[in-house]
């Protein structure tokens, strides 16, 4: 039985979160990304209750609106609401009047009419989230527009190396693939720099365009040369949907020079964390068994990915927005 | 230490000083060790944030007294609130720490002021998430009255009778930088 307890700081936050909406990482300041990782922590813990349930958002009612098919993301903002007590419906694309011509603003008007009070909105489109955040006054949360940004996983990939690891702050991560289709990587370059880590792009120049340097990454084409530095590697999935073939070599040439193969992960140091957003394709960008090894904290992200999802809808939608 | 402390309110003058304070707590630390027998059995879990240091300072006193390591923890309430609509900002969320099984103990709760109840509400009904103590016992420093809910704390520091619209502040000064007090002011 441990008796050690720190007593928390007093609240020096004040006004750290009073957004309604979480559209993008971008805008945010570095406390108002570490309440959004400390509140995820707490909230982690639910999930080892008893009852793995709080009455935190009870009788708001949260609208899943995937306008492009997803199976994790939007699985686990629905249990994140079920957890916080909050009704959930679920739209997709086909489901919804989209499909008759109804525009993005009339169909989010309708669910705002029905007293949606969160709507977790992926869109294929750039900007759509913060569309709908601008017009309506149910909060928005963005779970992926077209190859912006998709918040929600940078903040479990965050989550997941601080939790591991202890810190964010000096830490190299490597994010390996197909970087300019990929929100998530611009999600994380965005939440990494701004807490202060190194972070390194790889992949072929086609995927990996130089003025990626603007963001203050470095960028390479030259794997094998940057995993022995490296504390985290993120391996992106290859977007088969998103491809086009001028910009991508064949399967077998992209494992060939990119994969993280067992020879690769050699050269990693001992205690490098290997992450993947999901799904993965066993045996492109990652070999099977190390997705399956120890250092792998592929399934550790999806637990976590509950918990910030969870603080997300919590801070968004906790408090009053007049 | 700040010697000449900014009043937390303008205003706001000292109703109880650190002497004072030292002394509730540890007449308070003596009631838990007379009420409770089986000492092991007793987990003090502070509602945060100031809860939190009453049950850590409280654990050490029952430990001096008693020779007793009582467990000291935390319970986050901000998720069991009933008035989140009503906050411009969410409250701060913290983690809670409980003994791995409640089941056969006894929960003293702590906070440093007893209003409404309401808090103390939703940390009983944080604390039966995680399971089934036997009994759940109540200590806070200063009780102010005014109560919305059928609830009474077990341990009293000072009862002090307020108007409505006066506020009491404690700080401490693991927390506070400013030495232990109890203030009181009014608001306009």
């Amino acid at each position: 039985m441990s008796t050690q307890v720190t007593t928390p700081t007093p609240d020096l936050r004040a006004d750290v979160w009073s957004r309604k909406d979480l559209t993008a990482i971008e805008p945010l300041s570095v406390g108002e990304l570490t309440t959004l990782l400390d509140t995820a922590a707490a909230f982690k813990t639910v999930g080892t209750r008893e009852i793995k349930k709080v009455p935190a958002l009870r009788g708001q009612t949260m609208v899943n609106f995937f306008v492009e098919p997803s199976t994790r993301t939007r699985v686990s903002f629905e249990l994140a609401a079920h957890r916080l007590s909050a009704d959930v419906i679920n739209m997709s694309a086909s489901s919804s009047s989209l499909t008759k011509g109804e525009t993005l603003k009339d169909t989010a008007l309708n669910l705002q009419a029905l007293h949606a009070d969160i709507i977790v909105l992926r869109h294929s489109s750039a900007g759509a989230a913060q569309f709908l955040a601008e017009r309506l006054q149910a909060s928005v949360i963005n779970a992926g527009d077209g190859a912006h940004e998709h918040p929600t996983q940078a903040l479990l990939d965050t989550f997941t190396i601080r939790e591991k690891l202890g810190r964010i702050a000096g830490i190299h991560v490597v994010i390996i693939g197909d970087i300019r289709f990929s929100r998530v990587a611009r999600s994380n370059i965005q939440a990494l720099t701004k807490l202060g880590a190194r972070v390194t792009l790889v992949g072929p120049p086609t995927l990996v365009p130089r003025e990626f340097e603007h963001l203050g990454v470095a960028v390479t084409h030259d794997l094998d040369a940057v995993l022995p530095d490296a504390d985290v590697v993120n391996l992106l999935r290859i977007q088969h949907e998103r491809q086009r073939k001028e910009y991508f070599p064949s399967l077998g040439e992209y494992t060939a020079l990119f994969g993280l193969t067992k020879a690769r992960a050699e050269k990693l140091k001992a205690e490098a964390l290997i992450m993947h957003p999901g799904p993965i394709n066993r045996g492109v960008e990652i070999d099977s068994d190390l997705a399956d090894s120890g250092r792998s904290v592929i399934l550790d992200q999806v637990t976590n990915g509950l918990a910030v999802r969870m603080a997300v809808l919590f801070l968004c939608a906790g408090a009053r927005h007049d | 230490m700040n010697p000449n402390p900014t009043p937390p309110a303008p205003g706001a003058s000292v109703i109880l000083d650190a002497a004072a304070i030292e002394r509730a707590l540890r007449r308070i630390a003596h009631e838990i060790i007379e009420r409770n027998p089986d000492l092991a059995k007793v987990a003090l879990i502070g509602i945060p944030s100031r809860g939190v240091e009453i049950a850590r300072r409280l654990a050490a006193l029952i430990g001096q007294f008693s020779g007793v390591q009582v467990f000291a923890g935390v319970v986050d309430v901000a998720m069991h609130r009933d008035d989140l609509h009503r906050h411009r900002v969410p409250p701060r969320v913290e983690r809670t720490i409980l003994p791995a099984d409640l089941d056969g103990k006894t929960i003293v709760l702590t906070d440093d002021v007893l209003f409404s109840g309401r808090t103390c509400r939703a940390a009983m009904d944080s604390i039966s998430s995680f399971g089934r103590p036997a009994r759940i016992q109540y200590a806070v420093l200063v009780d102010r009255g005014h109560r919305e809910l059928p609830i009474r704390a077990d341990y009293v520091g000072k009862n002090v009778p307020t108007a409505l619209h006066e506020r009491v502040h404690v700080r401490f000064a693991a927390t506070d930088e400013i030495e232990d007090s109890v203030w009181m002011s009014r608001t306009p």
